[in-house]
């Protein structure tokens, strides 16, 4: 099965049919047929992922599915080792192929999708940051906030024309100057997939909840503050967070950054832009 | 005394000066940092091969409207503390290659 999030594909091998046929159902939209050997480097598979699945996870420590603050991330000469309760990953950039054990659930293979492409897109610019997003009229805007800020509100409060990229991780590449947003499998409250499409992003939103709606300009070393609290990145690592660092940097100079406080509301979607 | 110290970004970290305000952030634990005009100033100049003492004398003096004692004995306060989150080295001997010199968004 090649799942592609943010136009990288990942292969992933299994002996297991029922947990591919798993993979189909949960990743529908973003499963995508092999491309040939000869693909260009757009659409050629970055990664090939051996799934082990194994009857449990008895050994891996604590059981904690979906919690991203249990991950435990590190790199070990060449090869990133990725740890969670209930499932142990690890991956060569140089040969470009992984290794997953877990049981056969979705959430470990969610987790170490979501570590993978932090550590793909962080070499290019690149993150995923926790925030809707959606498409209108073509362009992309991000609602980033924390657990309770109103990420799945604003998605919900979308008017008809808008197109949900995704209401809990939004993910974003840099295009030389500009950057654009794309649908991912992950999702929040709304428990719907995004939609795999991308646009350019347009401006970020930092959501807290108020009164009345209300948007300001936030500078960029506010926002950069802010935005770093909102990525993913799970690795000890002496280089990789300055990527980040200066990939969030970069950013916050280049796409508009606002506050954006919010009733839940339908018209706080007229100060959009 | 702290001020005839020498002081260098340490390797891990990044930083970005935004508008005059440099954001630093440690890679050893993610933490966020956010410096003043003046922090700024040491920061910048805390190339390994200066004293404290020539940085605020020289730089921050020249810049800044301060009691020169007082901002040696602040300014050696405030290494000290970056120090303190592995930030900063402190050495009493020249420090080489320090941390990259951060890039201006402005």
């Amino acid at each position: 099965v090649v799942i592609e999030i943010g136009e990288l594909a990942i292969r992933i091998h299994s002996d297991d049919p029922a947990f591919l046929g798993l993979l189909e159902q949960r990743y529908a939209g973003f499963v995508r047929p092999a491309p040939a050997a000869s693909s260009d480097d757009s659409t050629a598979v970055r990664l090939e992922l051996d799934v082990d699945i194994i009857d449990n996870a008895v050994g891996f420590g604590q059981q904690d599915e979906d919690r991203d603050e249990d991950l435990l991330v590190r790199r070990e000469g060449r090869r990133w080792l990725v740890e969670r309760g209930d499932f142990r990953a690890e991956w060569d950039p140089t040969s470009a192929r992984g290794r997953v054990r877990q049981t056969a659930n979705p959430y470990s293979i969610d987790a170490a999708l979501r570590v993978l492409h932090t550590l793909l897109l962080a070499r290019e610019g690149g993150f995923l940051v926790h925030a809707a997003s959606v498409i209108r009229n073509g362009r992309a805007f991000l609602f980033a906030g924390l657990s309770g800020a109103g990420k799945t509100t604003i998605a919900r409060l979308a008017p008809p024309d808008a197109t949900l990229l995704t209401d809990e991780i939004s993910y974003v590449r840099r295009r030389q100057e500009r950057y654009d947003a794309f649908g991912t499998p992950f999702t929040g409250e709304l428990a719907r997939l995004g939609e795999n499409l991308r646009a350019p992003l347009e401006a970020v939103y930092l959501l807290a909840q108020g009164r009345e709606n209300n948007v300001e300009p936030v500078p960029p070393a506010d926002a950069s503050r802010a935005l770093l609290r909102h990525v993913l990145f799970f690795a000890r690592d002496a280089e990789l967070p300055k990527l980040v660092f200066q990939a969030v940097a970069d950013f916050v100079c280049r796409i508009p950054v606002r506050r954006l406080t919010f009733a839940p509301d339908a018209r706080v979607w007229e100060l959009i832009a | 005394m702290s001020g005839q110290r020498y002081v260098a970004r340490s390797s891990e970290t990044a930083a970005r000066k935004f508008d005059g305000e440099m954001i630093v952030m440690s890679a050893r634990d993610s933490m966020i940092f956010s410096l003043n005009e003046i922090a700024t100033v040491i920061w910048e100049s805390a190339d390994g091969a200066t004293r404290l003492d020539e940085i605020v004398a020289t730089k921050i003096c020249a810049q800044f409207d301060v009691d020169p004692d007082v901002a040696l004995a602040d300014a050696a306060h405030l290494v000290e503390e970056l120090a303190g989150h592995g930030i900063l080295v402190v050495s009493d001997s020249p420090i080489g290659a320090p941390g990259p010199h951060p890039e201006s968004a402005t």
